[in-house]
């Protein structure tokens, strides 16, 4: 691991003082250190933001704030995440270990890196790692990589399930900076890879996220998150499908759906959305809603599967959130 | 690439300032192999430190202190900031008990308890963690009396090389705690941050369920 200088910092302020002029936030670590000793990421300066008072989970009304390093463990632990969101809890106790959740903070989930291997070995071509170098994976091994997304320069999905559940449930993040604070939808820190797959988030440099805001709403008790992967725990997503259903006098009033392990960001589906509005839940709706999902997929040498497996995961889905399966 | 997976910070940077190990009698496998490996690692440090600073750089990072109480004992240190926890632990404290299996977080072998909760200590720096409460493995046993958990995993043969054993007694010990050990199914959901590549599953399931059935 490549030097550093260390900084703990005690309020905001010091910390956005410290990132704007280059330093780097560390909170759980467990995306920065593992990359940080393979020499992919090279900070020169880590601010290590855990003493801020941003670990709180609360609820403010029917929604649900959880705090940028509350702990994924304590997230899903929380009564009021379970009581108001339940799709949020589900979806991070399907991610990553027990020793990890209890490790890695809500902040970090959404700002971690991809699980590209080729982003990770310095020997290959990575433009997200080395601008500019190509990719290796897109000839590659790339049976875990996006069908939706993509561009000639990247094709890694990104690997976060909580991330899938807020952009589905439209949560809002809490972001402070320099230039002060500003909220914005969640969907909107990921960027698409486009020529610039070293660019991931939308954050200005220096910005702290603060807080996730998860709105409550008559769909957030109706809802799963379905991951599908190649074993039955501690493994990424090969698709992941979170589904929230509105749903009265036998009629879908409102949908939402996001889909994880095949876009290059957590993949809102609008137009599954609109097709699913004022139709009775059943198969025969959910099938054909759910083939919308493939507009635009370019899938890989050896990703093909996705296609398959993308609506037929958002089926399986519905069904479970509209208990009709 | 060989020297990028190797040089962590050299361990002879960093001592404890009080508190260090307990005066050895006899030569230990370890100190053996230590000996037995000097010559290369003198010949690795001097290519750490050989190694030019990047041009606008930071400066080379000095040691930091940090407190920790570690097994019920108070201890100070000068870590540097690039060492984990694990390595402090290992190498600094000479606590070998726990592993170092992928050193990403994978595997589980380094698993401790950090204020009680289990983590994987091969991902999180020794620096950040200045006050904490670290329990291992050393620091589970009474005296000469097994935690219920040692004790039921010779009982259940839950272990065959026992590489990955400290570990999963340690998440083993966390699950049960949390209230996770409810049923075989549930152990294996939440046992699943910790790899045995043995195989030996079955009697760590059973341990866990076993150990869980008399707290």
């Amino acid at each position: 691991m490549l030097s550093f200088n260390f900084e703990k910092v005690r309020t905001e302020q010091d910390a956005i003082r410290a990132a704007a002029v280059g330093g780097r936030y560390i909170a759980g670590g467990t995306t920065l250190i593992d990359l940080m000793r393979e020499e992919v990421e090279r900070p020169e300066h880590l601010v290590d933001i855990n003493a801020l008072p941003m670990a709180d989970i609360r609820a403010d009304g029917f929604d649900l704030v959880i705090g940028a390093l509350a702990r994924m463990s304590d997230v899903a632990a929380h009564p009021e995440t379970k009581r108001l969101e339940p799709l949020v809890a589900e979806a991070l106790i399907e991610g990553a270990s027990p020793q990890l959740r209890n490790m890695a903070s809500t902040g970090g989930n959404l700002l971690q890196r991809v699980r590209c291997p080729y982003f990770r070995m310095l020997d290959a071509a990575c433009n997200k790692r080395d601008p500019g170098s190509g990719c290796s994976a897109i000839n590659g091994l790339n049976a875990g990589h996006a069908i939706l997304g993509t561009s000639d320069h990247c094709v890694a999905t990104h690997p976060s399930d909580v991330a899938v559940a807020l952009v589905a449930l439209e949560a809002t993040m809490r972001v402070k900076g320099p230039d002060g604070e500003r909220t914005f939808p969640v969907e909107e820190l990921f960027r698409l890879p486009g020529n610039a797959p070293h660019l991931e988030h939308t954050l200005r440099p220096g910005e702290l996220i603060v807080e996730i805001r998860v709105p409550g709403g008559p769909y957030a008790r109706q809802a799963r998150y379905l991951k599908v992967r190649d074993r039955a725990s501690y493994e990424f997503a090969l698709v992941s499908a979170a589904v929230a259903l509105e749903t009265a006098g036998g009629t879908i009033w409102q949908a939402r759906v996001a889909v994880g392990g095949v876009g290059t960001r957590p993949w809102r589906m609008r137009a599954v959305e609109e097709a699913l509005r004022d139709k009775p839940p059943g198969r025969n709706v959910f099938e054909a809603a759910a083939q919308l999902a493939l507009e635009g997929a370019r899938p890989l040498s050896h990703n093909h599967y996705k296609v398959e497996l993308l609506p037929r995961t958002i089926v399986r889905a519905l069904e479970m959130a509209g208990d009709v399966a | 690439m060989s020297m990028s997976d190797h040089n962590d910070a050299p361990s002879g940077k960093t001592r404890p300032t009080s508190g260090t190990t307990a005066p050895r009698s006899t030569l230990s496998r370890r100190s053996i192999l230590q000996m037995a490996g000097g010559a290369a690692s003198l010949a690795a440090a001097a290519g750490v430190a050989a190694q030019p600073a990047l041009p606008g750089g930071p400066p080379v990072a000095s040691t930091m202190h940090v407190r920790m109480v570690v097994n019920g004992s108070a201890r100070q240190l000068e870590v540097d900031p690039r060492q984990s926890l694990l390595d402090v632990l290992r190498e600094t404290l000479d606590l070998t008990g726990t592993k170092k299996g992928c050193n990403q977080g994978a595997c589980g072998a380094c698993t401790v308890l950090l204020n009680g909760r289990r983590v994987t200590s091969c991902l999180t720096l020794a620096v950040m963690h200045d006050g904490a409460e670290i329990t291992t493995i050393e620091g589970l046993a009474q005296g000469d009396e097994l935690h219920p958990l040692q004790a039921a995993f010779i009982a259940h043969d839950g272990f065959q090389c026992g590489f990955c054993t400290p570990g999963q007694i340690m998440s083993g010990v966390a699950c049960i705690a949390e209230g996770h050990a409810t049923s075989p199914e549930q152990i294996q959901f939440w046992m699943s941050g910790n790899i045995c590549r043995c195989g030996a599953y079955p009697g760590i399931v059973a341990a866990v369920a076993d150990a869980a059935g008399r707290t």
